[in-house]
């Protein structure tokens, strides 16, 4: 074919871009002593890391056939159609490449494909570290649990913590280093930095600033005092906007130095909670007091007892035996007097219902000295955690329940000082050089600093940010580097007890990511520099005695550095005078909360949060302003109006959500919602309440004003109706409860009613003597804390697709596993009840009747097992379902094509198609491996066929940090599954049904004190 | 047949079934005309089309449908049925009617449906057709929908025989071919007929094939008869059994609202009902249209009144028996659905469909109204929306809220619900406009029976 040199054709040189410049062989050399370890490269041009083979690699097309914009004459139309119908040809007759696959050649030790493996790793949120074991099949992390070995998890975990694995696939990372936008190497970057650094070095660093969030990592807080020592005028700024400043300020008031304060609620008869969430994600430590506090909530042995005075309902409030539901504002003063009745101080006399309290719960703390605590939530003014100091060394609780050690931060300084002081100091034009290590300042920092103005201007010469993320604060930065995620990159960090966890890869960086260690690295003059080999050196400088590679494959393996935890210390309590308490006036307080989901919104862009219920709202994707229902009702405002809230001038938009239990008076928002740039699920997702929040105003504001504004705004919660009692005043026994006293008196409270005879029923009773499990589950209401964690190990289990919002709204939600949240009683003083619900595996199954095709069925074992293949989608399995806990793939829920997704799914669970229904299996994957396992070792070790009670867990049971879940067989009256269910208080739901649920329920049992009762 | 003269006779005192002054050969002129000879008008034209309309509307959502998922409607967990399932009970029961005139009413001798049985069957069938798509696209994998059916195959699958759905599957196949050989036995005398007088040769020998040879001969009657009986006697077990298969669906599952045993012969009633209602709604504007007053009478038009008016007690019945045993069986679950269906979220629907179906249709008590084809029209309209309502309460209302609070749940119908539901009305329009215009819609050798002079030929 004739092919004339067309004007439309795209000069050769731009299609393809190694033809523009010859290679620079300088910058092959450098960029090739700038790279470490083995490293595979396509070309020269990808190893000389040149802009041109980048944006080849970023574009789906090459520079001109993007870009071209001229008018096609009918000439040129009919010859490039005819060209491509020709080459169109030619492709059909192009042999395809051979590709060959090479099996290893050397089969790397343990590695069985189709068996995973675990590793230990860890997880930090905002200091804290959560020890991790993950989940990896053939190099591929795919789920997070706990890790069993170290006191602060012993296998659970929390929910930030196991969603994190889809924040490492987010393919909403940053995934380049770039200045301006453009697309760099890091060895072009390094270039660029070398050149201010060697001029600060002559200042001695006068320039420099370092913004980190808070740290806890002892090989980066020694980097930095290298790096202190190398430029001794730098300042490392640090800053969160969930920070722990009155924490620090409190013992700062009580102490006169900060100091970690450690519960041990194992020992506690009494708990006295200020407004902490201790049993709630992001709570420091929240993953061992669940356990222990759990511990302590069985009804049969020495139960505890929990007060919490609270602003804004939480789990640990709907947990409480006794909650009293004041305003945020109001607790500062409450304390006081709580203090003072306790021999602490000075406060104001009470009256009514909170003098009443007050003086029940000083009784009882009064009967329990030694054997209870008071805890005080991040939220309150520091005179209330020093006073919640001095009670407990007033009551004798410290070194029992309460034991101080040094923080967890590495820095703790005053997080919003810190970061008024570099606000100031880059107005001044003092900052040359500023590095941004993680964060999202722009975003979050309190509004009356102007961080992001102050960034903006052309005050601060250099501006480096290093993230997760190309956040709001990212865009504002010249030069962008990515970073690697906790999962891709070597480190450490302190557990909330103080010991240290270990933090290894699981795979190779997924993008040219650098982890905070090789980023500080650079500023001293290492820009080659592993993480590993920082972390390593960093401990084996530390290391003394005894074979240090041994210690170190030790630590690795067990994933903490064993004997690192900090030892109790002993403080004095120095305690003088406190602040003036706030004044409390008529006006609407607003209070400023981590979301319960997304914590500062850091986790926006994490489908699984954001689909993840909230604890005691049920809303998704949205935050609210909550609001009680007296003030909802006498100020005219419905659910889902939106409304204005207004606060010292300055004024959001949001929509309202009526929420039981909350005072009146004040309203409750949520940070982190509101995100301008956060990927895919986060842009746009709920209103930025950041803007109202200021330097002296980070938690509670009062003087607040609520105005609606006409419009309506759509929040979708996913439970349908939040109490038991039904519309026509029928109160169901869903969750049943009693106080102890009662049941003391009656054991069987749970089950007065029995449940239909086995024989009733159509047709036979399957018969399970022959198979030698019998699989079953018990759910123990008292010690579930409703903190949601069993959902998302589910969704990551079990490869559970993420739907959105519009989906959610219409409910069609997947979760396997939900945690309904009930509230009972008078709408602005409930009392609250969670009750996880997986599919109840039922013996005489509704589901298993009505299906016409027999995509489910019931196994051998007991279980209703759902066969995807066979599934053709008629739903009325889930019509008939009376426990609601199918699912079913409406439209195509599942994301086939981002390819990182694929790396992330369990390869044991089938990833399901559009039209198929879903639902619990008890995780028969985990089931079948423990079986395949058990059967191995029976052929092996000759002995009879057995699975190990214990041996197995489901994902929900495995992450649940109270260990509210208990599988196994029930053939087997051994097992503890069997024997929770010979208890007293073990019930099926809806067992009145004649369902028979291998699921039961172990009934709630509250312990009140029979002061407030009467 | 003396008994048909004596039954000539008595309604004569009334109003006659075929009004007098026709003989054998204007009852076939008459009615093979309206096939054969009259010119096809501008209305019929625009009927069809904007029907046809319809039917290709319903075919654009069937498709997006396919493409996406049944989640283009309004459905969720908990309510896994919305409109689909809601329009495929209302069409099976409208479906009813044309069975019930032609096998129930011959095999009681009750000659008088003659002149509506035609019609009434085919509307029959259509309406089966267009109840058949539902259950066939709600499923979340239509091109799997085969695997309801037991068929040997090499995967070792077959259904599972426990479920209402597969009886489903038998009872409406089924009855969709009992029905469409019964139309189509009722039909080949006529289809004789058509053949000898059309002067269109296409016309002869599509007729002709369709006649299958029909000649009229005595023994050719003598056969017909009894096969049309027997085909008759099959058909009348079938009227009562598909919707009482199909109320199973419901009544064999748990959900509050569903599980009664009350629902065969309330379903079959309510069928009935509906039935009779859509065969009102056809023969009134046909008989107008085409000017076969002597043949659908008033007396007609009464009896179907009287039929529906009967049913519709039943069906009152049925609901009063539901509400009474939400309040008197001491089961907390109906308790609350009642309570629910009185005043929550959908309490509306459900006193609409109370109006509907009970407190309106107590107008055909007034002679007046029921001799009336204008407010027999508006009766039978009302009555066609008061079932539909009765099964959107039945299947939506009782699957929003059942047993456990958390889980409770509201239904929005999308537009693609309204496309599919509206596009089957189309569809079934369409097909009826076509019949009336290729086929004969009253059966010509039936109404021949009817006249004085069979009569007499007899004695």
């Amino acid at each position: 074919m004739k092919m004339e040199e067309a004007n439309l054709k795209p000069k050769r040189e731009d299609v393809c871009p190694g033809k523009k410049n010859t290679l620079d062989r300088a910058a092959v050399e450098q960029q090739l002593a700038a790279t470490q370890g083995p490293e595979y490269w396509r070309s020269l041009e990808e190893l000389a890391g040149s802009p041109e083979f980048q944006e080849m690699l970023h574009r789906e097309f090459p520079k001109g056939a993007s870009e071209w914009l001229d008018d096609v004459s009918r000439r040129g139309f009919l010859r490039l159609m005819g060209a491509s119908l020709a080459l169109a040809g030619m492709t059909g007759c192009t042999k395809l490449p051979v590709q060959e696959i090479v099996p290893y050649v050397k089969q790397p030790e343990q590695v069985v494909p189709g068996v995973p493996m675990f590793f230990a790793t860890a997880f930090t949120l905002s200091g804290y570290t959560y020890p991790l074991l993950a989940e990896s099949h053939l190099g591929r992390p795919t789920k997070l649990e706990g890790n069993n070995l170290h006191p602060a998890s012993l296998g659970g975990t929390d929910l930030f913590a196991q969603a994190s694995l889809l924040g490492m696939y987010d393919p909403d990372r940053s995934q380049t280093i770039s200045h301006l936008g453009a697309i760099q190497s890091w060895a072009v970057f390094v270039s660029q930095v070398k050149g201010p650094l060697a001029v600060q070095r002559g200042l001695g660093g006068a320039g420099i600033r370092v913004l980190t969030q808070t740290v806890s990592s002892p090989t980066l807080k020694d980097q930095m005092l290298a790096f202190k020592a190398m430029y001794p005028q730098a300042k490392w700024h640090v800053y969160e906007p969930i920070n722990r400043d009155n924490v620090l300020e409190g013992a700062r008031l009580a102490f006169g130095e900060p100091v970690e304060t450690q519960y041990h609620l194992e020992n506690a008869d009494v708990i006295v909670s200020l407004e902490a969430d201790f049993l709630g994600a992001g709570f420091p430590g929240n993953v061992r007091y669940i356990r222990d506090f759990a511990k302590r909530r069985n009804p049969d042995a020495d139960m505890s007892r929990l007060y919490v005075i609270e602003g804004n309902p939480s789990g640990t409030g709907a947990k409480s035996d006794h909650r009293l539901s004041v305003r945020s504002i109001e607790i500062d003063s409450l304390t006081r007097s709580l203090a003072a009745a306790l021999g602490v101080g000075q406060g104001p006399a009470l009256s009514g219902d909170q003098a009443k309290f007050i003086n029940a719960v000083v009784a009882d703390l009064q009967k329990h000295r030694g054997s209870s605590v008071i805890i005080a939530g991040e939220h309150l003014p520091p005179a209330v955690h020093a006073l919640a100091h001095a009670m407990n060394a007033a009551l004798g609780n410290v070194g029992k329940t309460v034991v101080y050690t040094d923080p967890v931060d590495a820095n703790p300084v005053n997080q919003v000082e810190s970061l008024r002081d570099l606000v100031a100091d880059m107005r001044a034009g003092k900052v040359d050089l500023l590095l941004i290590m993680g964060g999202n300042p722009v975003y979050d920092a309190p509004a009356d600093l102007g961080f992001a103005d102050a960034l903006k201007s052309e005050n601060v010469a250099l501006r480096i940010y290093h993230g997760l993320y190309r956040n709001e604060t990212a865009e504002l930065c010249h030069w962008n580097v990515s970073a690697t995620h906790f999962l891709e990159s070597w480190s450490d960090g302190r557990v909330y007890d103080g010991s240290v966890a270990l933090v290894q890869p699981l795979i190779a960086p997924l993008y040219a990511g650098k982890s905070a260690h090789e980023m500080l690295a650079l500023l001293v003059g290492v820009s080659d520099a592993s993480g590993y080999d920082i972390v390593r050196a960093y401990w084996q400088k530390l290391h003394t005695g005894g074979d240090f590679e041994a210690w170190w494959r030790k630590s690795l393996h067990d994933g903490f550095v064993d004997g690192s935890a900090y030892p109790p210390k002993n403080v004095p309590l120095k305690l003088a005078s406190l602040p003036a308490p706030a004044s409390v006036d008529n006006s609407i307080d607003v209070n400023f909360r981590r979301d319960p989901s997304i914590y500062d919104g850091r986790f926006a862009n994490n489908g699984w949060l954001q689909e993840l219920p909230k604890p005691m709202s049920k809303l998704v994707w949205d935050n609210a302003v909550l609001m009680s229902p007296k003030m909802a009702e006498r100020e005219g405002i419905h659910v889902m109006e939106v409304v204005a809230v207004e606060l010292n001038g300055r004024k959001v938009n949001g929509p309202v959500w009526i929420q039981a239990g909350h005072p009146d008076n004040s309203v409750t928002v949520h940070l982190g919602y509101g995100r301008r740039q956060a990927g895919r699920a986060g842009t746009g997702a709920g209103f930025d309440v950041y803007p109202l929040r200021t330097t002296n105003t980070l938690w509670i504001a009062s003087g607040g004003k609520v105005t609606k504004t006409g419009g309506r705004y759509q929040l979708s919660s996913t439970q349908g109706y939040q109490t038991m009692t039904t519309t026509d005043g029928d109160l169901r026994p869903i969750v049943r409860n009693t106080s102890l006293d009662e049941y003391r008196k009656n054991p069987r409270f749970a089950t007065e009613e029995p449940p239909p005879p086995r024989e009733l029923t159509l047709y036979p009773n399957y018969d399970y003597s022959k198979s030698p499990d019998a699989w079953g589950m018990s759910i123990d209401l008292n010690s579930c804390v409703g903190c949601n964690n069993c959902i998302i190990a589910c969704v990551a289990e079990n490869n559970i697709a993420v739907v959105g919002k519009e989906q959610c709204v219409k409910g069609r939600h997947m979760h396997w596993i939900r945690v309904d949240a009930y509230y009972q009683g008078d709408r602005d003083t409930p009392k609250a009840y969670f009750q996880p619900v997986p599919c109840m595996q039922c013996e005489n199954a509704p589901c298993e009747l009505v299906c016409p095709v027999g995509a489910t069925t019931h196994s051998s074992e007991g279980l209703n097992d759902q066969i995807y293949n066979r599934c053709i989608g008629t739903r009325y399995c889930s019509n008939n379902c009376p426990y609601k806990v199918r699912r079913f793939n409406f439209l195509l829920f599942q994301d086939w094509d981002t390819p990182q997704y694929k790396l992330m799914r369990n390869p044991e669970v089938t990833v399901r198609s559009r039209g198929v229904m879903e639902k619990c299996t008890y995780c028969i994957q985990r089931i079948t491996r423990a079986r395949i396992d058990a059967e191995t070792a029976s052929v092996r070790e000759n002995r009879k066929f057995h699975i190990e009670d214990g041996s197995l867990q489901t994902a929900c049971q495995q992450s649940c940090p109270a260990g509210a879940i208990i599988f196994g067989n029930i053939n087997d009256p051994n097992s503890r599954v069997a024997k929770l269910k010979a208890h007293d208080r073990n019930y099926g739901l809806l067992d009145d049904l004649n369902t028979r649920p291998r699921t039961t329920y172990m009934a709630e049992v509250r312990n009140p004190n029979p002061e407030l009762e009467a | 047949m003396a008994d048909h003269l004596e039954e000539v006779t008595v309604a004569n005192k009334r109003s006659p079934v075929i009004e007098p002054g026709h003989t054998f050969a204007s009852v076939t002129d008459k009615i093979s005309s309206i096939v054969l000879t009259r010119p096809t008008s501008l209305g019929w034209f625009a009927g069809f089309g904007f029907t046809f309309l319809l039917t290709m509307m319903l075919l654009f959502a069937l498709s997006y449908l396919f493409v996406k998922g049944v989640g283009i409607w309004g459905i969720n967990i908990p309510i896994g049925w919305g409109f689909a399932i809601v329009n495929f009970v209302w069409w099976i029961g409208i479906g009813h009617a044309g069975t019930l005139i032609s096998a129930i009413l011959l095999l009681l001798r009750q000659s008088w449906r003659n002149s509506i049985n035609r019609f009434a069957e085919a509307m029959t069938l259509f309406a089966v057709a267009c109840a058949g798509i539902f259950p066939g696209v709600h499923t979340g994998r239509p091109w799997l929908d085969y695997w309801m059916f037991p068929y040997p195959n090499t995967m070792q699958y077959w259904p599972q025989f426990r479920s209402p759905l597969m009886w489903d599957v038998f009872a409406v196949s089924t009855y969709f071919t009992i029905s469409l050989l019964f139309w189509f036995m009722g039909l080949i005398p006529d289809f004789g007929t058509l053949r000898d007088r059309a002067e269109n040769k296409y016309a002869r020998i599509i007729y002709g094939m369709l006649s299958m040879g029909w000649r009229g001969s005595a023994r050719h009657w003598h056969r017909y008869e009894s096969a049309y009986l027997l085909l008759a006697g099959l058909a009348t077990p079938l009227v009562l059994s598909v919707h009482t298969v199909v109320s199973f669906d419901f009544a064999i599952a748990i959900v509050p609202g569903w599980h009664t045993t009350i629902f065969p012969p309330y379903f079959v009633a309510g069928a009935i009902y509906s039935g009779f209602a859509m065969v009102l709604m056809l023969a009134i504007p046909i008989r107008k249209i085409y000017g076969l007053e002597d043949f659908i009478t008033d007396r007609h038009l009464q009896n179907s009144a009287k039929v529906m008016l009967a049913t519709g007690w039943i069906v009152a019945y049925g609901y009063a028996i539901e509400a009474f045993m939400g309040w008197y069986g001491g089961n907390r679950y109906d308790a609350t659905l009642l309570w629910n269906r009185l005043h929550g979220p959908y309490a509306f629907w459900y006193m609409s469909l109370l109006s509907c179906n009970i407190l309106i249709p107590q107008f055909l008590w007034i002679r007046k109204l029921r001799n009336s084809p204008f407010w027999l029209f508006v009766l039978s309209s009302v009555i066609l929306t008061g079932m539909w309502l009765e099964r959107f309460v039945i299947i939506v209302v009782s699957l929003s809220r059942d047993f456990l609070n958390s889980s409770w749940g509201m239904y929005y119908p999308t537009k693609w619900d309204w496309m599919t539901f509206i596009g089957t009305i189309g569809m079934f329009l369409a097909a009826m406009f076509l019949f009336v215009r290729i086929l004969p819609m009253i059966s010509i050798f039936e109404m021949r029976t009817l006249l004085p002079e069979a009569e007499v030929k007899h004695q």
